[in-house]
């Protein structure tokens, strides 16, 4: 809102009387126009739902009808329930865990097609194929391939424990979802490391060699402090991604069974779309949203500390 | 990369390896492809194996009952709009404000839009939902200004990042012969964000292609994109499992078919889009 007072004052600057100063007055015009209609839509579809959800947070609203204001009386019930806790717990479990792996399946690939292989164009554009394809659609079919294929192969080799589906045991289910999550996520990750690996400078390698380094030594002391930034980027961004998971639980396990895979997401949008929970919900988003925030702050600060001071 | 000396010896090991592990991005694709063409009867148990007789049909029945076309052209309509809505109005945006980053309210425009990649979207879905409907935008126009707007935090980024790069002596010379801010701005500075209007315009038609969440809430009853479509068919498609493969696969097919032959542009795009 400042914004928008700050930047209405002074635009009518008026016209000064030598023809340069008026034409630099025209040109700060136009800068402003420039601006104008999509600062206006910015706050109409950005700030303005932001400034709503937290005024919501702070009444009784069903999502229709009239609403009283209650307080952090929400906030309150928040902390109390254990349905919260249980999705946020399952959240930041699976974004650790599907970070950490997509991570170190993305190096590891990108590291494979750095090497001096043949087809890397080919190869590149294959493992690059799940970022193009809809997570949701791709969920599906690893719907199928753990209700029916899974168990059938398991079967074959005689391993009891996984004859029945995954994803119809509270304890699995989350497997599967970090699965689809890394089969599509990698494929991201692997195209910034790969431009990382580029950047390293083959003269860096021969060095080492020359010193006797082993390939663990050289990818530990040569290649990996020099591609910490691509690190950075990459666990920031997927465990951003990753703690918003939404399409994954729709297409697999609709949260269930039970409530074992309800992520903080898929809680907000039933319970606020379908469970009559609209301001409760709300006040869990702006929860949510402190989240992602001190996360973001948190790892960048961290990660910041393991990168090469140049 | 340019060296023309002995060339480096294939490490044909590492080079089976590779092609090994790609199994596990092509095998999902693969079974999607045989599963759409079995009868349901050949289903079952692990699904692997080439269908014994096709049925094309599966994706007749997928095309009807899907109301393949209408889906098809509303997600061609909201991508392509997407697309070149953000690609005029961000660079604009981010051109203005890039121009004046030593004038403090643009400094603070700046920050104010890339602030917004710290917020997660549950946290407007709900009210967006209302503020949408109550202005008769829960269809696709509505869905392309949203798509608009939440790009602006990243697109901002990449576009301010890229024109620091970008000489001012042209602008300066166009603006002595007399052009105005609008002019140089399109007859100067938009040809040269070009390597950078195509990373955003790949990731916005990704984005707004595959999106399945911003059209599940914000579209009213009766219109669907392709992903939406196969949510709310889920019950439809019952346990006929073939037709859904061909529904899913028809979905697919579009992106696919562009992703093959555009390929490396893709991948450059999407990698000047994350690395700057």
């Amino acid at each position: 809102m400042t914004v928008l007072d700050d930047r209405a004052a002074p635009a009518p600057a008026g016209p000064r009387s030598t023809a340069s100063a008026r034409r630099r007055g025209g040109t700060g015009r136009a800068y402003y126009w420039m601006v104008l209609p999509a600062l206006a839509l910015f706050l109409l579809f950005h700030t303005v739902p932001v400034l709503q959800g937290i005024y919501y947070s702070l009444t009784d609203y069903a999502g229709y009808g009239r609403h009283d204001f209650v307080g952090l009386d929400n906030y309150a019930s928040l902390f109390r329930d254990g349905r919260i806790w249980e999705s946020y717990l399952f959240t930041f479990q699976f974004a650790v865990v599907a970070t950490v792996l997509t991570n170190l399946v993305a190096l590891a690939v990108a590291l494979g097609l750095n090497g001096k292989i043949k087809f890397r164009g080919t190869l590149r554009g294959v493992f690059f194929t799940p970022n193009v394809l809809s997570v949701l659609i791709v969920g599906y079919v690893f719907h199928y391939l753990f209700t029916y294929s899974l168990p059938a192969i398991a079967e074959h080799l005689g391993i009891g424990a996984l004859s029945g589906s995954i994803l119809a045991d509270p304890d699995l289910a989350w497997v599967g979802v970090v699965v689809l999550a890394v089969w599509q996520a990698a494929a991201f990750n692997i195209i910034i490391y790969l431009a990382g690996l580029q950047t390293v400078p083959e003269d860096l390698y021969e060095a080492a060699t020359l010193d006797g380094a082993t390939s663990w030594q050289r990818f530990r002391s040569v290649t990996l402090p020099l591609i910490a930034p691509f690190v950075t980027v990459n666990m920031v961004i997927s465990l951003r991604n990753f703690l918003q998971v939404f399409d994954h639980i729709a297409a697999l396990t609709s949260g269930g069974p039970g409530t074992a895979t309800t992520s903080v997401s898929y809680m907000i949008y039933n319970g606020g779309f379908n469970g009559g929970e609209y301001a409760y919900q709300t006040a869990n988003a702006v929860v949510f949203f402190l989240c992602i925030v001190a996360v973001s702050v948190f790892q960048l600060r961290i990660l910041r500390r393991h990168e090469v001071n140049d | 990369m340019a060296a023309p000396a002995p060339r480096p010896r294939v490490n044909w090991w590492l080079t089976g390896l590779m092609a090994a592990v790609s199994l596990t991005v092509l095998v999902p694709l693969y079974f999607t492809v045989v599963t759409a063409l079995k009868t349901p009867d050949q289903l079952g148990g692990t699904g692997f194996a080439l269908p014994d007789s096709v049925r094309w049909a599966n994706f007749a029945d997928a095309w009807r009952l899907t109301a393949f076309p209408d889906v098809f052209l509303n997600s061609a309509l909201i991508t392509v709009g997407a697309v070149c809505l953000t690609l005029l109005s961000n660079s604009l945006v981010a051109y203005a404000i890039a121009r004046n980053m030593h004038r403090r309210r643009f400094r603070l425009l700046y920050y104010y839009f890339v602030s917004a990649l710290f917020v997660p979207f549950p946290i407007i879905m709900l009210p967006v939902v209302k503020q949408t409907s109550l202005l008769g935008l829960d269809n696709k126009v509505g869905l392309v200004l949203l798509y608009v707007v939440y790009g602006l935090a990243l697109n901002i980024f990449l576009y301010v990042g890229y024109l620091k790069s970008v000489p001012r002596e042209l602008e300066e010379a166009a603006r002595t012969d007399g052009a105005g801010t609008w002019t140089v701005f399109w007859r100067i500075i938009f040809p040269l964000l070009t390597p950078m209007n195509a990373a955003v315009g790949i990731l916005t038609c990704l984005w707004a292609w595959n999106d399945f969440l911003l059209p599940l809430v914000v579209l009213s009853e009766g219109e669907q994109t392709l992903p939406l479509a196969q949510f709310v068919l889920q019950s439809q498609f019952n346990t006929n499992y073939p037709v859904a493969f061909a529904s899913y696969l028809m979905a697919m097919a579009p992106v696919l078919i562009v992703y093959v032959f555009a390929q490396r542009w893709v991948i450059s795009g999407v990698m000047r889009g994350s690395v700057k």
